[in-house]
C-alpha cells in the first residue's frame, strides 16, 4: 500500500469502517511508514483538540439560552396567530 | 482512535412523541425540543460563522423556522439532524451577506487536490494543551479553523466536533457520504497542517 492509497483510507481508519479485507493491509502500512504515523498522531490531536476546546468554548451561559428562548417561543406565537 | 461513528438505532426516538405534542400545539413540547437542541445549534452556527452575535440570531430563526414548518417534518430522518440542516444553511445564508452577496456554498474553495500527501516527520510534542495555555490555545484554534473554506468547517464541525455519524452529517448537509468522506479528509489534513505552524516538534527522528 503506498502512501496516497493509505491517505484515501484514513477517515475510514478513523471511523473505524475500514473494509476488513484492508485493514491488515492499513495496519502494515502504518507500522512500516513513520511518516503515515506522524500523520495520524497529528490528525488525531487536531480532532481531539477541537472536540474538547471548542465544545466548552462555545457554551452558552444560561442567562443568553433563557433569553433567546423566551425570544423564540415570543417568535413562534406571533408567526402561529398570522 | 477509538470508532466515533453512531449505532444505528431502529425504535422510535423519544423526539418523535415531542414533535407530535408540538405539532398539535403543545407549547412546552416544543420548549423542550429547544432545551434539548439550542447548545449544539449554537455552536455549529459560531462554528461556521465564527461570530457569536450571528449565531445568536441563528439559534432563533433556526428553531422559528423549524416551528413554522413542523408540518413538513416526516420523522424520516432524526429531528436533531433536519434541525441542524436548518441551521447549517441559516449559517451559510449569514456569511453570504455578511460578504456582501459573494456566493457561499457548501462548495466553495472546496475543490482542492484530492490526496496530497503531507510531508510531515515529527510528532507534536508535548501535545498542544501541554504547549499552549488554554486562552492561548483558544486564540489559536480559531485563526486556525476561521482558514478553513465554509464546506470545509460545516464537514469538520459536525462530523469531528459534534459527533454526528457520517450519514447524519450528509443529510445535514445535503451531500452523498463518499463527498462528505472527501471533504472531512481534505478539512482534517488542512486543519493539521494549519495547526502544525504552532506546535513544536520532537526533535527525533526530524530530517
Amino acid at each position: 500500500m503506498t502512501c496516497t492509497e493509505f491517505l484515501a483510507k484514513m477517515t475510514d481508519y478513523f471511523d473505524g469502517t475500514v473494509d476488513a479485507s484492508l485493514l491488515e493491509e492499513v495496519k502494515a502500512h502504518l507500522c512500516e511508514c513513520s511518516h503515515c504515523e506522524v500523520v495520524v498522531n497529528t490528525t488525531q490531536q487536531t480532532i481531539q483538540v477541537y472536540r474538547d476546546h471548542q465544545i466548552y468554548e462555545y457554551e452558552m451561559p444560561e442567562s443568553l439560552r433563557d433569553r433567546l428562548r423566551t425570544a423564540i417561543m415570543e417568535k413562534c406565537r406571533g408567526s402561529r396567530c398570522k | 482512535m477509538t470508532a466515533i461513528q453512531s449505532p444505528a438505532t431502529e425504535e422510535i426516538h423519544p423526539d418523535v412523541a415531542l414533535v407530535e405534542r408540538a405539532k398539535a400545539g403543545d407549547e412546552a413540547a416544543f420548549e423542550q425540543l429547544i432545551r434539548q437542541y439550542d447548545r449544539q445549534i449554537f455552536r455549529i452556527a459560531r462554528h461556521i460563522t465564527q461570530n457569536k452575535e450571528d449565531a445568536e440570531d441563528i439559534v432563533q430563526d433556526t428553531f422559528l423556522k423549524a416551528y413554522q414548518k413542523l408540518e413538513q417534518f416526516q420523522g424520516n430522518s432524526k429531528f436533531y439532524t433536519w434541525l441542524v440542516r436548518i441551521a447549517v444553511n441559516e449559517s451559510l445564508m449569514r456569511l453570504r451577506k455578511r460578504r456582501n452577496s459573494k456566493t457561499v456554498s457548501m462548495d466553495e474553495d472546496v475543490q482542492t487536490e484530492d490526496g496530497s500527501v503531507p510531508r510531515d516527520f515529527a510528532d507534536w510534542t508535548p501535545n498542544p494543551e501541554q504547549q499552549y495555555g488554554q486562552g492561548e490555545l483558544g486564540d489559536i484554534l480559531r485563526k486556525t479553523i476561521q482558514g478553513l473554506p465554509p464546506g470545509f468547517r460545516s464537514v469538520f464541525t459536525l462530523r469531528d466536533v459534534e459527533n454526528l455519524s457520517t450519514e447524519e452529517t450528509a443529510e445535514a448537509l445535503g451531500l452523498s457520504v463518499p463527498a462528505v468522506k472527501s471533504r472531512l479528509l481534505r478539512a482534517r489534513l488542512q486543519l493539521r497542517e494549519r495547526l502544525s505552524r504552532y506546535m513544536k516538534v520532537k526533535d527525533e527522528g526530524a530530517k
